[in-house]
């Protein structure tokens, strides 16, 4: 769309790619009203890696969700290169918890549906499918349909989905929260490599605080009642980290604190 | 499995298939072919005539060697009144599931029109279409139409919400979400219902036949009767049978090739 390349460059400052400002969000709840985030506010920086924790409840989902634009904001602004979010679009892509692969659709027509969907010509998106569906190491699969797949391969295939259509903030909401822990840590590995390759801005929502410190450069603690940010923690430990080192648990400790202090 | 087993399995399986009618037709064979008993004719008499009916040469009168216009003229029927049915039932049925106005406006009587059974619809069809091929046509049409209907209404109503925001996301537009997402999303509901359409089709045929069409498979069963030719009257009912099946096995078929995809069907 030629976005990136208009991007104004704000007096002195980096344009955040995100930036969340005072976002309220409220849910009509039968006669009463839910307020499911209150006064969030989030700069995100292109490129960067961020992991939301907090307890179950606390509006995670639901700041994705307004981020993706499937959600309104109530109140305050939420803007993408300066510009208000007004609804979904293939710039920020969704990676579901369950999926959401299309069931008639094989891995590839999967990768190249969003090319497709915005006309892209058959032989450039199919190329385009060929190039992802090698990316997440998915060839021999490449004509297989979603039913015929490990809940390892499709989260893969949904990666490679959003990644075809060039998204560049990649929203992620407990991913890996349905594999096993081999295929996690390995899904892990590879999302990391991706993320640094092609140069994402990742918001990824978990509830394991140790997947938190293996994956983000900042991450982003929320509380319930009403959900709202209490902490972001720039994690500067170089990569690959090491889950058993001494900083690394003196961070968990410190997280699951913040976690506990606000149950 | 070995491919022996794999073997094995599968002709244990036709012989398990075919043990039944053999067991029926000899049932049918002891209990008719003795002296005393006429209202059925044994098996081999009724072979004897569907011979005849279809190829000719054994009795030469009238019906002879006319299965094959009788059968052709059901066949038109039942697949003409069948796709009349397809061509109003699918996209009244996406317009209902999609669109609430539309649903809004046709589903209530749609609901109060249903549960007439469509025998209960012959005398009226006789009355405004008259005695002929046109109320058998018609009756064929109203059993195929709502099973399609109620269907394809289903099918598009139980799109999963998710894959209209994983479209939304990737691009797809409001009008193109039509194509993309709830027509492919709800083609094992539509085949369900074009499957469940076709197999009454053929249950009304006959009903719809007995309006005093001259030719179909209803039609000759009804005069057969009226004869006391009942090997006549059996045949057309395998004959039936038979073509109801084979268009069945086809239509299966269509749909395995179409619905690979879906763990239900491929
Ligand atoms: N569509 C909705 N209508 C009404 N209330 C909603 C809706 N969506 C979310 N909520 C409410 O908003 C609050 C935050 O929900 P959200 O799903 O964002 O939490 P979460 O942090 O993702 O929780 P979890 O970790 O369990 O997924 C909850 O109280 C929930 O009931
Ligand atoms: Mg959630």
């Amino acid at each position: 769309m030629g976005e990136v390349l208009e991007r104004p460059a704000a007096t002195g400052t980096v344009l955040p790619i995100l930036d969340i400002q005072h976002v309220d969000k409220r849910f009509a709840f039968g006669a009463e009203t839910i307020t499911a985030l209150s006064d969030a506010t989030l700069r995100i920086g292109k490129g960067e890696f961020i992991c939301l924790i907090g307890p179950s409840g606390c509006g995670k989902s639901t700041l994705l969700r307004m981020i993706a634009g499937f959600e309104t904001v109530s109140s305050g602004a939420l803007l993408m290169w300066g510009k208000p979010v007004s609804g979904p679009g293939p710039d920020r892509g969704m990676v579901f918890q369950d999926y959401g692969l299309f069931p008639w659709l094989t891995v590839s027509q999967n990768i190249a549906f969003g090319p497709v969907a915005r006309g892209r010509p058959k032989a450039e998106a199919a190329a385009i499918a060929r190039r992802f569906v090698e990316m997440v190491g998915l060839t021999r699969f490449a004509e297989a349909y979603p039913h015929q797949l490990s809940g390892g391969m499709k989260q893969r295939v949904a990666i490679a989905r959003v990644l075809a259509n060039d998204a560049e903030v990649v929203l992620m909401d407990e991913p890996f929260g349905a594999l096993d822990a081999m295929t996690r840590e390995r899904l892990q590995e590879d999302l990391l490599e991706i993320w640094a390759r092609a140069k994402l801005s990742i918001i990824f929502v978990t509830h394991a605080i140790e997947e938190a410190i293996i994956l983000a450069d900042r991450v982003v603690v929320m509380s319930p009642g009403p959900g709202r940010i209490i902490a972001d923690e720039r994690i500067a430990l170089p990569r690959p980290r090491d889950p058993t080192g001494v900083e690394f648990n003196a961070l968990r400790r410190h997280l699951s604190g913040l976690l506990g202090s606000h149950h | 499995m070995t491919a022996l087993a794999v073997r094995a399995t599968a002709s244990r399986q036709a012989l398990l298939a075919v043990a039944a009618p053999v067991l029926g037709l000899l049932a049918w064979h002891v209990a008719t072919s003795g002296p005393g008993y006429h209202l059925i004719p044994p098996p081999a008499d009724v072979a004897v005539q569907w011979w005849d009916l279809a190829f000719g040469g054994v009795w030469d009168d009238l019906y002879s060697a006319t299965l094959w216009t009788h059968a052709m003229a059901s066949l038109g029927r039942v697949y003409g009144g069948f796709a009349l049915a397809a061509l109003v039932a699918l996209p009244m049925g996406m317009l209902i599931g999609r669109i609430a106005v539309v649903r809004d406006l046709l589903d209530p009587s749609l609901q109060i029109l249903r549960p007439i059974p469509v025998t209960a619809w012959l005398p009226l069809a006789m009355i405004v279409f008259g005695i002929g091929p046109r109320s058998a046509f018609f009756l064929v049409f109203l059993g195929a139409f709502y099973p399609f209907l109620l269907n394809t209404v289903f099918g598009v109503r139980s799109v999963e919400g998710r894959l209209f925001e994983a479209a939304a996301m990737l691009g797809v537009g409001r009008q193109a979400v039509f194509w993309k997402v709830v027509l492919p999303a709800s083609l094992p509901s539509i085949f369900t219902g074009l499957r469940l359409g076709l197999g009454f089709a053929w249950v009304v045929i006959v009903v719809g036949e007995m309006t005093g069409v001259q030719t179909g498979l209803g039609a000759i069963i009804m005069e057969a009767r009226q004869l006391s030719r009942t090997e006549i009257v059996i045949s057309g009912m395998v004959t039936i049978g038979v073509l109801g099946f084979l268009s069945d096995r086809a239509v299966q078929l269509l749909g395995r090739r179409l619905l690979r995809w879906s763990p239900q069907h491929g």
